[in-house]
């Protein structure tokens, strides 16, 4: 973590989506899909946030963008308040932040040509028509694009090219971060390596910082400093990558790099059998304890009943493990 | 039949065409008793399209022009529609990437597990059901009684894909196919399929024809590796040697831009330039010339498949096999 004030500081992040039922559609629960996370994403630095589908990681992404409201916690960028200021100020600071969807085909309008696609962010932020397009040509050279896309359609073009104009879509009002939601995981393994390649080009070139949010985690392994693993809401483990890659301590995370299959098939075959059974539980109904005890090879008789903290697990990263880290008791 | 090493599947020459465009053009593989064999390639290589043409289920446009394509010696291409039903309900049966949309929701899967057997007249309601509990049971389905009283909405994706395999299992197929079976789940769950799968093929004796684009699953799971491109085998071999020794341009691109998990990080990935071209746009020759490093004039001709050098069954479609190790 850089000492100087990070870009994004995210505090105790909570989205929790009312359940009502019944006639009178009374409050019946919540479904807390972040509960508590916190991370910290300084600039020029790539934090990737991984897990399984439910775990709430695209929901915490969606709430630093402003997509769904955050009911609890905190997000600062470059020190101030998101949450707090104004809707004015709000807007202005989330200019700064940008996104990247997985799916290129739904998240380009179909009616606008690659140049209108880009230069959409332009128009909003009131740049003057003869700046317009001087800056498309630009980001179209910038993202690997010829100046002749400008005037195709996106069904025109392949998925590799299509997420090449999302890419520069978000890059057009110059921002700091960019959260990436599954930016390849809709795309060809050849033009995988590409756009991640392009990813990386351009941070080095603009100084971006990147929220990375994927399931793939030897994609993540390759391009991210440092590793957030969500659990149900909650963070399992956290750390630089090479800590969390090589010295994983929540059983979480184990299994997680254990279900990777190898491209190798004298190593995947030597593998021990996989061993996490079952599926994620409703976030609408957690485990009272850790929220991974269901599901846990390795739980112990506290499991259940208590929630662990983050500990320091010795290898620069923090584990949520009552099994492994005794000081991960709450308390 | 009589013959225990006789392949379950033979595919000679095939080529399924969508209007005047050959997608698949001119596929031959076998799969023996009891093996995994995977069609690997990206999308537009026409993986797919082989395996809906083996199993009779091509959508309208398009259709299997010439070839043969033989289940247990039969041939598939000219059976009649009401014998295909009967083969695909007993020796053939096939599971698809998204179980939630391949179920019936209407349906309790119980029923649906339970329906082969009932619609080929192999067992009455009862009897059918019982058997569809214990498969449910077999799939590694906790309380498979009170699950199979379920709908699907009520299962996760998961479980709807054990779910699918009880189907495809029940009638003891002497094919299974899968197409992508795993690309919609998380990677444990993932993990979990695989496993059940290869357990199943042990119990069984179930071959497996696997369709898919990820090289980690190829790894885990197949005995036989197709690398499909533009349409056509364009590398065959046993899954050891494939890895070992890629010996198509386009095998070994593909092994190199998958990220590992061990080594290096941050450093540019390898790639392969451009991007599958649509099928009005294939080069004549070798398809991949348009993208390869070492395509010289002479890639105009179709390449032949060669045998590459000390592996038997492992051959390559490229004409230029000496020049492989100057890809670095």
């Amino acid at each position: 973590m850089s000492a100087a004030t990070p870009l994004l500081r995210v505090e105790e992040l909570r989205v929790h989506f009312p359940l009502t039922g019944g006639f009178t559609g009374r409050r019946t629960g919540a479904v807390k899909a972040v509960d508590g996370v916190s991370l910290e994403i300084g600039p020029g630095e790539t934090v990737a946030l991984v897990g399984e589908s439910g775990c709430g990681k695209s929901t915490a992404g969606n709430a630093i963008l402003g997509l769904v409201r955050a009911t609890g916690g905190r997000i600062l960028f470059e020190g101030e308040d998101i949450l707090g200021a104004g809707p004015e100020r709000q807007r202005a600071l989330r200019r700064d932040m940008q996104v990247i969807f997985q799916d290129p085909v739904s998240a380009l309008n179909p009616k606008l040509t690659v140049g209108q696609c880009i230069a959409e962010p332009l128009v909003i932020a009131g740049r003057p028509k003869a700046a317009r397009a001087a800056r498309v040509a630009e980001l179209l050279e910038l993202v690997g694009l010829l100046p002749g896309h400008a005037g195709r359609y996106p069904n025109e073009l392949s998925g590799g090219q299509r997420q090449r104009v999302v890419i520069a879509r978000a890059l057009a009002l110059e921002p700091k971060l960019i959260i990436c939601d599954e930016p390849v995981s809709a795309l060809d393994v050849s033009i995988r390596s590409q756009i991640v390649n392009l990813l990386m080009r351009l941070q080095a070139e603009l100084g971006l910082s990147y929220l990375f949010i994927a399931h793939d985690l030897s994609v993540v392994r390759h391009i991210s400093d440092r590793v957030v693993v969500m659990y149900l809401g909650t963070v399992a483990e956290e750390g630089p990558t090479d800590a969390l890659f090589d010295h994983p301590t929540h059983p979480y995370t184990e299994a997680l790099l254990a279900a990777i299959p190898l491209p190798d098939p004298a190593a995947q075959r030597a593998k021990p059998p996989f061993a996490l059974e079952g599926d994620l539980p409703s976030p609408a109904n957690p485990p009272a304890g850790c929220p991974f005890v269901t599901r846990c090879p390795e739980r112990g008789p506290d499991c259940a009943a208590l929630r662990p903290v983050l500990a320091d697990t010795g290898h620069g990263s923090r584990a949520a493990c009552l099994v492994r880290l005794p000081a991960a008791r709450p308390g | 039949m009589s013959d225990p090493a006789a392949p379950v599947l033979s595919v000679r020459d095939l080529v399924t065409r969508i209007g005047g465009n050959a997608v698949v053009d001119g596929v031959s593989f076998d799969v023996a008793p009891g093996e995994v064999v995977a069609l690997v390639g990206e999308s537009g290589s026409g993986k797919s399209l082989t395996a809906l043409s083996v199993m009779g289920l091509l959508p309208a446009a398009a259709r299997a022009a010439a070839g043969s394509v033989r289940l247990e010696g039969e041939e598939l291409l000219s059976a009649p529609e009401r014998r295909l039903r009967r083969i695909r309900g007993q020796s053939l049966s096939m599971i698809f990437q998204e179980p939630v949309a391949s179920l019936n929701p209407l349906m309790r899967v119980g029923e649906q597990v339970a329906e082969s057997l009932v619609v080929h007249g192999r067992a009455g309601r009862a009897e059918a059901q019982a058997r569809a509990v214990e498969m449910l049971a077999r799939v590694g389905i906790p309380d498979p009684a009170a699950r199979a009283r379920q709908y699907p909405a009520e299962l996760s994706g998961g479980m709807c894909q054990r779910v699918m395999i009880a189907c495809a299992l029940i009638s003891e197929p002497r094919l299974l196919i899968a197409d992508e079976p795993t690309t919609a789940l998380d990677v444990t769950i993932q993990a979990q399929i695989l496993t059940l799968m290869k357990r199943l093929r042990a119990d069984f004796g179930t071959a497996i024809l696997i369709i898919t684009h990820d090289m980690g699953v190829v790894a885990d799971i197949a005995d036989r590796v197709c690398v499909m491109y533009g349409g056509r085998i364009v590398e065959t071999g046993t899954a050891e040697e494939i890895f070992a020794r890629p010996s198509h341009p386009y095998t070994r691109l593909l092994l190199s831009t998958i990220p590992r998990l061990s080594g290096a990080r941050k450093e540019l990935l390898r790639s392969i330039e451009g991007s599958v071209p649509d099928v009005s746009d294939w080069p004549e020759g070798c398809r991949f010339r348009s993208r390869c490093p070492l395509a010289q004039e002479d890639c105009a001709q179709v390449p032949p498949h060669v045998p590459v050098a000390g592996q038997p069954g492992h051959t390559a479609a490229c004409l230029h096999l000496e020049r492989i190790g100057e890809m670095t």
